[in-house]
């Protein structure tokens, strides 16, 4: 199985605080991942350091290697805005830009790359928001504002924009904590779609979520990685002990 | 915050102590409102004889002379527009590049202080910017401002004449500093208010933290910075002193910011010692004109911002 | 890869930007503190302190009685001004709940904002004309009441929002009647807010031109009378600021520098004392961010 994303002894802290310690974590190619684990245990702020938006925070520092394809991504010339148009996000809150329409939110990122040419991004908004599942519900009413749809329309919106700049690799960040069932269901079978042309890195607080929709499943505990593999693997038959008190629900 | 109080009740009959000190507080309360509307009431018959006079074309009229006893305002109502023009023109473009500094950019530990210093120049008396401005500023506008607009524009209405210094595009400027701890201020706020949310949206899509203030900040909150200029405007169109030390007291209209000109506050300040009679029935008028006009602004402005702008002690020494 | 370096150039070019417009704004600040003490401190003696302004600009002038004059209008002004101010605060806040409050409140959040010169006129309307004091002190004091008023309201009012229901629920659930809730209670949980808008509004008043021109006139004359017009460091910089005399000149930068000095260590002690108390729990802590809002 070819690896996309490999954490070689990542470690990152918040100030002084220990949020994610020596992880080795391999991610494939073109499947979907999961990480579980109970609050707090670094998931988040784990796959935050695969696309360089943990530096963000004020007092956030990184140590170790994240290889994007070989590549270090804290390589010393290597420029965090181009990592993230290769590793895109989708956040716990649907943030699309209430200033701008469902059609500007979708191009967005292109448009900062500098696209002009209209025929070019009508074919991506078209395209992107298919691949959302949500191009049948606006097309429409693309001139719409990017907040005046509900929730789970927002998030596959979120989802859309990530997609249009083609990142090879899209992380999310427990998407469907703030949408209701039925909306949670549409974005599962959406990622199922995509995973033949992305590499998906799903973070989920939700056990039956990751058991539903990973190929594979990482377990997290206060900061350090506990266990990884296939997902039947994990939940059936896991090796570690902690990771079966976790899944039979001995602690949350 | 206001409106999760909850509403405290009484089982019953207050005291009498209660209800006392309750309806003593509203009159009080009520008096200055009653006391200000009266007094405008006041101004507006004190301005009966002038109204009266020259009527509606009081506004359009372009004379000021006290010898014929003609009177107009428009000269007044243009300069102070050109003026507040001028300012905003300047001030808002530094204002807003200093709120998205203060905001987006500074270390954290250079923040507060920074932001204090910024609101230290709204604490500085009109009149020493005014002293100021008549010794520094002008010079200097006069000396390589003016010529240097003069030598590409100078074919323009606009720089027409010669560059003494004392005059609308010096005052404008004065008034440009003068507001811009109040548009930088409210807009800053404004900006911090934005959620962190829209910005880490901007940024994983792989945009630079310059396109992130642009898409995800400064469109968020344009409205909140739209109000923060509006009230900068309203605080130049009152401002008095600084504007009447720099503008060079000529009662009439000119389009070339280089000739001196009057607005509506410089000429009732340079005027009001020696007015009588009609003079000063029609400088009331101007002063009434000119509150209408402020008025307007203001409330146009509160509309935008609602009530961040409360609350603040303007520490801003006089207008 | 050439729209990255071009996206990249144009970030660094907007952080200048920004940067440079920060330095641009501080320039007229440095430099007015500047000149003004440069310009302004060979004036200062015992002498100019305390001498009175002739307008001759001949030896043995000085400026003691603009600084009484100012002294004399502040007070004045703070005594009519601050009960008012703080009463109208307390009612908007403690009692301001309805129509009635959210009027007073509206009304003084534009009476903040008017041109200080009209509020000059409405002073000469009542004082001047009305009343017949004349061009006098107490005009002038009234005008600076009527700025102060809003001020002192609204940041009262904000203070005492500021104090937690819980403290007025315990006080009044032990039987201690409202009034005394309000004077006794809250308004001492509040002082340090209040105390900071007032003395913040006096800064204010202190530097203010515009309406003492139409009120309070100026006077050479050592004067407490509240029915003569009176002298004020403000006025005596008008005054001066382009006199041919360097005698008066120098008054005038003499007088911009006393002014300066008031105004600025007011405004920077408050400032100073708030940092000191910020983190001592949420009263203070709000209030630092509302003072750096700007009307």
């Amino acid at each position: 199985m070819e690896a996309k994303i490999v954490t070689e002894d990542l470690n990152a802290h918040f100030g002084d605080v220990h949020a994610v310690r020596g992880v080795n974590l391999s991610i494939p190619k073109n499947r979907i991942t999961a990480i579980i684990g109970p609050s707090g245990c670094g998931k988040s702020t784990l796959i935050r350091c695969m696309n360089r938006m943990h530096e963000v925070v004020r007092g956030a520092r990184v140590t170790g290697k994240v290889l994007l394809d070989g590549k270090n991504i804290y390589g010393p010339d290597i420029d965090p805005v181009m990592i993230r148009t290769k590793v895109g996000m989708v956040f716990q809150k649907p943030n699309p830009f209430p200033t701008m329409s469902i059609y500007d939110n979708a191009v967005a990122g292109l448009r900062l790359n500098g696209e002009k040419d209209w025929k070019i991004l009508d074919e991506t908004a078209e395209r992107s928001l298919k691949l959302a599942a949500l191009w049948d519900e606006v097309k429409g009413n693309l001139d719409a504002s990017g907040v005046s749809i509900s929730g789970g329309q927002q998030q596959r919106l979120c989802i859309a924009r990530a997609l249009a700049v083609q990142p090879e690799v899209l992380l999310l960040d427990e998407p469907c904590s703030a949408l209701d069932p039925i909306a949670t269901a549409k974005i599962e079978d959406l990622l199922f779609d995509l995973k033949s042309q992305f590499t998906i890195v799903i973070v989920t607080h939700n056990m039956q979520q990751a058991a539903r929709v990973a190929d594979f499943t990482a377990f997290m505990y206060l900061g350090e990685l506990i266990e990884f593999g296939d997902t039947k693997v994990i939940f059936e038959n896991p090796v570690k002990e902690l990771t079966e008190k976790y899944i039979t629900g001995r602690f949350g | 915050m206001r409106a999760a109080r909850s509403r405290l009740t009484f089982s019953g009959r207050s005291s009498g102590a209660d209800k006392l000190f309750e309806y003593g507080v509203l009159a009080i309360a009520l008096s200055t409102l009653i006391l200000v509307w009266g007094l405008v009431l006041k101004l507006a018959v004190d301005a009966q004889p002038s109204i009266d006079r020259f009527g509606p074309g009081f506004i359009i009229g372009m004379q000021w002379n006290p010898n014929t006893e003609m009177f107009g305002a428009l000269p007044f109502i243009f300069g102070t527009l050109l003026t507040s023009g001028i300012a905003i023109l300047i001030g808002v473009p530094l204002s807003i590049g200093i709120a998205v500094y203060l905001s987006e950019l500074a270390p954290p530990w250079v923040r507060e202080p920074l932001a204090f210093v910024v609101e230290l120049l709204a604490a500085v008396p009109s009149v020493i910017y005014g002293l100021w401005a008549m010794y520094a500023l002008r010079p200097f506008i006069a000396h390589s401002i003016e010529p240097f607009f003069m030598s590409f524009l100078g074919w323009t209405p606009l720089f027409q004449g010669n560059a003494v210094g004392l005059d609308k595009f010096t005052a404008g400027v004065i008034l440009a500093i003068m507001i811009i701890p109040t548009v930088a201020s409210v807009s800053k706020e404004t900006m911090r208010a934005v959620p962190d949310s829209q910005r880490e949206a901007a940024l994983s899509l792989g945009a630079t933290r310059y396109e992130t203030t642009r898409i995800a900040v400064l469109s968020y909150a344009r409205s909140g910075i739209f109000g923060a200029c509006i009230l900068g405007l309203g605080r130049a169109l009152g401002e008095t002193m600084a504007v009447t030390m720099t503008i060079g007291n000529a009662n009439r209209i000119s389009w070339s910011l280089l000739d001196p000109g009057q607005t509506m506050s410089s000429l009732i300040a340079n005027n009001w010692g020696e007015a009588q009679g009609i003079q000063l029935s029609a400088l009331i008028e101007i002063g009434l004109v000119l509150f209408i006009v402020a008025l307007i602004v203001n409330l146009f402005a509160r509309l935008m911002v609602g009530r961040i702008m409360k609350a603040v002690p303007t520490t801003g020494g006089g207008l | 890869m050439n729209t990255f370096a071009y996206r990249r150039m144009k970030n660094r070019l907007a952080s200048f930007a920004a940067l440079a417009c920060v330095v641009l704004a501080l320039i007229p600040l440095v430099y007015i503190l500047f000149m003004v003490v440069k310009t302004g401190a060979p004036a200062i003696s015992w002498g100019f302190l305390t001498n009175r302004t002739v307008g001759t600009g001949g030896p043995g002038e000085g400026i003691g009685n603009a600084i009484l004059g100012t002294l004399l209008l502040v007070f004045y002004a703070t005594l009519m001004g601050l009960p008012i101010g703080l009463l109208t605060g307390i009612y908007v806040s403690e009692y301001g709940n309805n129509k009635i409050g959210y009027t007073v409140r509206f009304f003084n959040d534009l009476l903040a904002n008017f041109p200080s010169i009209v509020i000059g006129l409405l002073a000469y309307a009542l004082v001047v004309n009305f009343l017949q004091f004349g061009f006098s002190l107490f005009a002038g004091s009234v005008a600076l009441a009527i700025i102060m008023i809003p001020i002192v309201s609204n940041t009262t009012e904000e203070a005492l929002r500021m104090v937690p229901n819980s403290l007025r629920e315990g006080a009044l659930a032990l039987g201690v009647p409202r009034w005394r809730t309000v004077l006794k209670v809250i308004l001492v949980n509040g002082k340090s807010g209040v105390t900071t808008g007032v003395l913040l509004s006096v800064a204010r008043i202190t530097g203010e031109t515009a309406p003492l021109l139409l009120t309070a006139f100026y006077s050479s004359y050592w004067s407490t009378s509240l029915k003569e017009p009176v002298a004020s460091l403000p006025l005596t910089i008008f005054r001066n600021y382009n006199s041919p005399s360097k005698e008066l000149l120098q008054q005038a930068w003499g007088a911009a520098l006393v002014l300066i000095l008031i105004v600025l260590s007011i405004n920077i002690g408050v400032r100073l004392f708030l940092r000191k108390r910020t983190g001592k729990g949420k009263v203070v802590k709000n209030w630092k961010q509302r003072l750096s809002l700007r009307t």
